[in-house]
């Protein structure tokens, strides 16, 4: 019955002179993810709105689920066309949408009638008025109520009549690539990849770096990676990700610093490396999943030795978050179940069983000048064999 | 050079197999059950797969029963016996050490209000016929125990388990999982007191989704599938026509000279094994010598991680496969390995390599000379 989706959107409408670059961007967003759905579709703008109208058969669940992961969209109404035959069919047409969308009556609704075709013979409130007796007397058991309803029942006429009162929450932000690109640490846990999404979420491009140690961690734990990548690209669009050889300096790392400050320093070099790759791919930030106090590595002394490694802004989107609400939102985009599979084990030979909580930078960078000899070489190499694999959904 | 030494996983094809599925799939693509000419041609690829296989086992080709592989024929076997003869009794034996599709089908059964005795292994990974003859009972209606385990190599001394099951308990149905066995030594059911035994096809150079179940003629079970009563209702569905001529074309094979490849398989393995032992602690786990199968053998290698070494060989071009499944999150380390008594610390160290008949000495040379060079650098790294 829907043929059409008016699409609300929040905090673009606070935009100023430059509203229209939000709003071009977030009409080819929609383009870009409803071109993973069944019919097709015209996306335009008109008076200061965006409409999807359905040109075809189209798939209502598919379409609003694929919807759902444009960032910019506040809320998806779904729409009835209906032609405009007059007032009294207008009459008969709305009482069949009532009828069909709200199985249940017992609720308060009010009309909202608008005008966009002025030649109309009849004005918005007379419209108002009329439409609402109407309902009222086919369906008794709706009450009206103007200030608090329900159910809004938009009645909009333009060339045909648009009627819609659903609002389906959207996932809200700002569209893709308002915001420049950034260069996500992506690790195959659960955390980076929520990262990559909230970060996403506030219009940013992203690439994704991901340290591939073989043999100590297995093709399926790569694979495991590229999965993620493709889960969190429904939202953020096209991913380059990164895959490093990280082996050689895990190794040399091992060999040469203190067995509790190997995860620190590692993370150092993964930073150094992430930037490098950052900076040559017009990256204005790194994206890591860290949240303070959840491991070893990410208290407030760790992450202080982390960030020391790199001058690029780090950015980290969950700082503040606990576990729990970093698995709630894991769960929400689809990304927890594989996040969970138990892959990357075995490099758990490598970790510490009492690692440093709060190194000392001073004796973290002392410590990483007895890599000197040779870790400069390393990191070039792993930055010249690095795999780009392109991933979309 | 490619090593695939995890053919106990799955095999190659054979070239003749793939040909003869080929052939099948695009030419010969006729439903048995039809009647006009397409469909006879289809007929005759599954009487010529019963032959071999029923040759292979001097048994009867009416005996044959064709199912999706060794998961499916243990179900059948299994659920298919309990069914037929829950009112004699409830009682199932079987080994700690089965493959899941016996294990998993045991503990549904148990479910449903079934008995079942586990019996241990020694540290061979070989049941003791005493526990075997204590376990059977005049409520016992179904033995299984497998032919040779798939992680060790063991291999089950299953004419004299058959011979003793019937002496305490005529009734009692014995199944054979034979997955690893069959195609790596000579099995006869009938000799051996066999009812049912297991068979897949990608195990034997066969394709995948392809296998049989021997069904004795006395045997008494009743069918797990239903509908349009394909192989006389006991397994319906359409038969899978180019798998079976494929896993016919493997067995033809493969018989043609098992003597010679066996020997050749034992040579070779006894060759791998003792120069793999000596590298510094490096140990072989399972029977040693002629008394496990041909084709398989389990190392523990002290101080690696099973999975470390495997993705190490993988960059080397060698396909092997890790005893035990590690895991940081969920030890579970294997039944097998836990039930031959293996220390602890060697669970997470073990690998197997295993052969077929398409393995040639300079493999195993070159296998060689790569642990010899792998080993000691990842001893290197290990925990500290």
């Amino acid at each position: 019955m829907f043929s059409a989706f008016l699409i609300k959107y929040a905090e673009i409408g606070i935009k100023g002179k430059n509203r229209y670059l939000f709003e071009d961007a977030l009409v080819n967003d929609i383009r870009y993810a409803l071109r993973r759905c069944e019919g097709s579709f015209h996306v335009h703008k008109a008076d200061g709105r965006i409409y999807v109208d359905a040109l075809s058969d189209f798939d209502y669940d598919e379409t609003v689920d694929n919807l759902k992961t444009v960032f910019g969209v506040a809320g998806i109404c779904p729409v009835v066309h209906v032609e405009d035959s007059g007032f009294e069919q207008l009459k008969k047409d709305v009482l069949s949408y009532m009828d069909t969308v709200y199985a249940d009556k017992h609720k308060t609704f009010k009309v909202f009638a608008r005008r966009a075709r002025k030649n109309y013979p009849m004005q918005s409130p007379q419209m108002n008025e009329e439409l609402g007796a109407a309902i009222l007397e086919a369906f008794p058991d709706f009450c009206v109520d103007v200030h608090h309803p329900e159910i809004q029942l938009n009645v909009e006429v333009r060339e045909k009549i648009y009627l819609y009162s659903e609002v389906i929450p959207g996932p809200g932000g700002l569209p893709l690539g308002t915001n420049g690109k950034a260069m996500l640490l992506l690790s195959g846990g659960i955390d980076s990849p929520v990262a990559g999404y909230m970060i996403a979420k506030r219009g940013v491009h992203i690439d994704a770096v991901y340290f591939h140690a073989p043999p100590y961690t297995s093709e399926r734990a790569k694979q495991k990676v590229v999965d993620l990548a493709k889960l969190i690209s429904r939202y953020t669009g096209p991913i380059h990700l990164h895959v490093v050889n990280f082996t050689d300096i895990q190794l040399y790392i091992y060999e040469k610093c203190p067995h509790e400050e190997l995860t620190i320093i590692m993370r150092r070099y993964m930073m150094r490396i992430a930037e490098t790759l950052a900076g040559k791919n017009d990256c204005l930030g790194l994206v890591t999943g860290e949240s303070i106090g959840q491991v070893a590595s990410q208290t407030m002394a760790s992450l202080a030795c982390t960030d020391d490694a790199c001058v690029m802004p780090v950015y980290r989107p969950l700082i503040g978050f606990d576990k729990n609400d970093i698995v709630d939102i894991a769960e929400k985009i689809h990304t927890y179940e594989t996040s969970i599979l138990p892959f990357e084990d075995c490099c758990t030979i490598f970790v510490a069983k009492h690692p440093v909580t709060k190194p000392n930078l001073k004796v973290i960078r002392d410590h990483e000048t007895n890599l000197k000899e040779k870790i400069d070489g390393l990191v070039e190499t792993a930055l010249k064999t690095e795999e780009i694999i392109l991933v979309e959904a | 050079m490619r090593c695939y030494f995890d053919n106990s996983a799955t095999t190659r094809c054979f070239d003749s197999v793939a040909a003869i599925v080929d052939q099948v799939l695009r030419t010969d693509y006729g439903n048995p059950s039809s009647l006009h000419r397409k469909g006879v041609e289809a007929e005759q690829y599954l009487r010529y797969a019963k032959e071999q296989i029923a040759k292979s086992l001097k048994v009867q080709e009416k005996e044959i029963l064709f199912t999706s592989g060794g998961t499916e024929s243990d179900n059948l076997a299994i659920i298919g016996a309990a069914m037929a003869n829950y009112r004699r009794g409830k009682q199932l034996i079987t080994t700690r050490i089965e493959h899941p599709a016996v294990l998993q089908t045991m503990s549904y059964l148990e479910s449903l209000g079934y008995g079942v005795t586990y019996l241990p292994v020694d540290s061979y990974g070989c049941i003791r016929l005493e526990d075997l003859e204590a376990a059977v009972t005049p409520e016992t209606i179904l033995v299984s125990i497998m032919h040779t385990n798939n992680e060790i190599g063991s291999m089950m001394p299953v004419e004299e388990a058959g011979r003793l099951i019937k002496q305490k308990n005529p009734q009692t149905l014995f199944h054979v999982d034979a997955v690893q066995g069959y195609g790596k030594c000579r099995i006869y059911p009938k000799k051996a007191g066999i009812d049912l035994l297991s068979v897949s096809g990608h195990k034997i150079h066969g394709p995948k989704g392809i296998g049989f179940l021997y069904v004795g003629e006395k045997a008494k079970i009743k069918p797990i599938l239903f509908g349009g009563g394909q192989q006389g209702g006991m397994r319906s569905g359409t038969e899978n026509v180019a798998g079976i001529a494929g896993i016919g074309k493997a067995v033809e094979e493969i018989f043609s000279h098992l003597d010679e490849d066996i020997s050749r398989l034992y040579e070779y393995k006894e060759y791998f094994m003792s120069r793999v032992q000596d590298i510094p602690d490096v140990t072989i786990n399972g029977p040693q010598g002629r008394s496990g199968a041909p084709h398989i053998v389990s190392l523990s290698v002290k101080g690696v991680r099973a999975e470390v070494l495997l993705h190490s060989l993988d960059d080397e071009g060698i396909c092997i496969s890790a005893g035990s499944a590690c895991s940081a999150h969920k030890p579970t380390p294997s039944a097998t390995l836990s039930a031959i008594g293996l220390e602890r610390g060697l669970l997470e160290s073990t690998v197997r390599f295993s052969f077929s008949v398409e393995t040639t000495k300079e493999q195993l040379d070159y296998a060689l000379a790569v642990l010899n060079e792998q080993i000691p650098k990842l001893r290197r790294y290990t925990r500290k």
